[in-house]
């Protein structure tokens, strides 16, 4: 049972997979998240249309997206409990990165939720998104069709750039507004001792993504030949 | 746990011949007709790369006895790169290494033995890691303490705290990386030589890096002394050198449990000592007195960031702690039941 490809190289042969009823609640779990991502890319469609601009449309998916968004942390729970054999560290950092930027960054600084660059990551999720949990969705079914397969090793090379660029555009627009309202900051006298600068912290966040996003980058493209090339050699050897 | 002791038997030698090897414990048998040939065959070791399985190194005439510390000597020997501690050497490409102190013709070995090489990369010595890691916060500290250039507003340089909590906190802070750096010179005996090279380098991080955060705090001219003054601190200084004593007690105990130069293992007991009591409800009572101390430095400077580093360290001891007492139990049959790894009772 293929649930995350990521684990192909490691667990293929030992693994056991989930069980019957941990299989039914995981396969919910995916169609709940393709049907929510679906909302969230309809609603950006039918703003655009209705408007005739990119501008603003965060506010027309706003409420989906931080639900489904948030959602995704039940993923790190199934990681933990063992029904989805995907390292939790890994997951936990994927998804809690969404969650920080959805709720950290765009959130919390009402000045960039107008900001271009955030339509700029909110589609690279959304097609994302909808193309991983459909691939999900259909492996846990065993009747995955070779197209998805392909959509979710292909389109990354793109979309990952694209949702790095919006994010970390996202985030250098917020600074400003996070020095001047000492947002989430901490400063001393306190009782605690304690003192925390959230401008210097996204700073530091921005730069976290020159060694993370290549490490990422590169396990894709390593995990695509393994997936999409084996299928190309069974067809050569046909 | 150790390798059986195997007769190797019935081998033929390349010339046709073939000889009993017969193990140095039986008493000389009346064996029939086998004569004048003394019973010391001398085997012969091949080891192979185990990612690659090359052949790495052919030693012949290797006396039975021969400890797989000798063989990694002989091997170092042809491969100076690779120093025995970084050595490891197996039976199976993906086995356990095999000990120093194995004896080759107690291994279940022919008398052409094939070994399998990993190279465990650089090593370093555990003596220069808890050297260098310890040495660190107790300078760093004192840098915060002494308040040097570039850290606080320049008008704070060389300044001192009024507050008197906050010399207590380097007085602590220092004697415990003090005693730590005795322990490590004249206390603790290592079953291991060396660890990984990589480890100083993440080790050193955590201590010297958690070390500068916590000094940064305590020493700030903007420091702020316990709410309950005078009775927080000198509860807090209380638990803390009990703790230390104990700390060391657990220490002298565990280290006069092995003769020097040994690494034999034996269940850990009480002694006269009364710190060292809480054996009888804890496998790893160092780690457990070692959680109370930075409880008590916690409370003594109420500060978050110590906080923090008490939390990630006790995170740490309960996994080494639940390892070792792991450990004790697939060893020794009788080891007593009502012990918890850290925590009495809990954890």
């Amino acid at each position: 049972i293929e649930t995350k490809p990521e684990a192909h190289g490691h667990n293929y042969l030992k693994r056991k997979g989930p069980g019957a009823l941990a299989t039914a609640y995981l396969v919910i779990y995916n169609v709940v998240m393709t049907a929510g991502w679906l909302v969230i890319a309809v609603g950006l469609a039918r703003a655009y249309l209705a408007r005739g601009s990119y501008h603003g449309l965060y506010y027309s998916i706003e409420k989906p997206l931080k639900f489904f968004q948030t959602g995704a942390i039940l993923e790190i729970l199934h990681c933990a409990v063992g029904i989805v054999p995907s390292s939790v560290v890994l997951t936990g950092f994927q998804v809690m990165s969404r969650v920080f930027l959805t709720w950290a960054v765009t959130h919390s600084v009402r000045e960039v939720q107008s900001e271009d660059s955030v339509l700029l990551f909110v589609t690279a999720w959304t097609v994302t998104e909808i193309i991983r949990y459909s691939f999900y969705t259909f492996s846990l079914l065993n009747h995955l069709p070779y197209l998805i397969k392909w959509a979710r090793y292909t389109f990354f090379f793109v979309l990952y750039p694209m949702g790095v660029t919006g994010e970390l555009l996202t985030i250098y627009a917020a600074l400003p507004f996070v020095q001047k309202t000492g947002l989430y900051s901490v400063t001393l006298p306190n009782k605690y001792n304690f003192s925390f600068d959230y401008y210097t912290f996204l700073i530091l966040v921005m730069f976290s993504y020159i060694p993370l996003f290549p490490q990422l980058y590169f396990h894709m493209i390593r995990q695509r030949k393994k997936v999409l090339g084996q299928v190309e050699d069974y067809s050569k050897v046909e | 746990m150790d390798a059986l002791a195997l007769e190797a038997s019935g081998k033929k030698l390349p010339n046709g011949s073939s000889i009993t090897a017969l193990p140095p414990t039986t008493p000389a048998k009346r064996k029939p007709a086998k004569k004048a040939k003394k019973a010391v065959v001398f085997f012969e070791v091949e080891i192979l790369d185990a990612k690659t399985k090359d052949k790495l190194c052919f030693l012949d005439k290797v006396e039975p006895n021969a400890t797989i510390g000798e063989i990694k000597s002989m091997f170092h020997k042809s491969h100076p790169q690779f120093y025995p501690a970084r050595q490891s050497i197996r039976l199976d490409p993906k086995g356990k290494s095999l000990k120093d102190e194995d004896v080759l013709q107690h291994l279940p070995v022919g008398t052409t033995a094939t070994f399998y090489f990993r190279d465990l990369g650089a090593q370093i010595s555990w003596v220069t890691v808890f050297l260098t890691e310890y040495t660190g916060p107790l300078v760093i500290y004192l840098l915060f303490y002494f308040r040097v250039p570039f850290i606080y507003a320049p008008k704070y340089d060389f300044t001192t705290s009024k507050h008197w909590v906050v010399h207590l906190a380097c007085m602590c802070h220092s004697f415990h990386y003090v005693k730590r750096l005795l322990e490590t010179l004249f206390v603790h005996r290592f079953s291991h030589g060396t660890m990984p090279l990589r480890n100083i380098f993440k080790n050193c991080s955590y201590y010297w890096g958690f070390a500068a955060w916590m000094a940064y705090y305590i020493n700030h001219p903007l420091y702020t002394p316990p709410i309950y003054g005078e009775q927080q601190i000198r509860l807090a200084l209380i638990v803390f050198l009990f703790c230390q004593i104990g700390n060391l007690s657990i220490h002298i105990a565990l280290r006069n449990l092995r003769p020097p130069g040994s690494k034999t293992r034996k269940i850990p007991y009480p002694t006269k000592n009364p710190f060292t009591w809480i054996f009888v409800l804890v496998s790893c009572p160092n780690y457990t007195y070692e959680l109370g101390s930075w409880l008590g430095f916690t409370l003594m400077t109420q500060c978050l960031p110590v906080a923090f580093f008490t939390l990630v360290g006790f995170i740490q001891m309960t996994v080494w702690a639940k390892g070792k007492h792991r450990s004790y139990l697939k060893e020794f049959r009788d080891y007593p039941p009502l012990r918890s790894p850290i925590l009495p009772f809990v954890l």
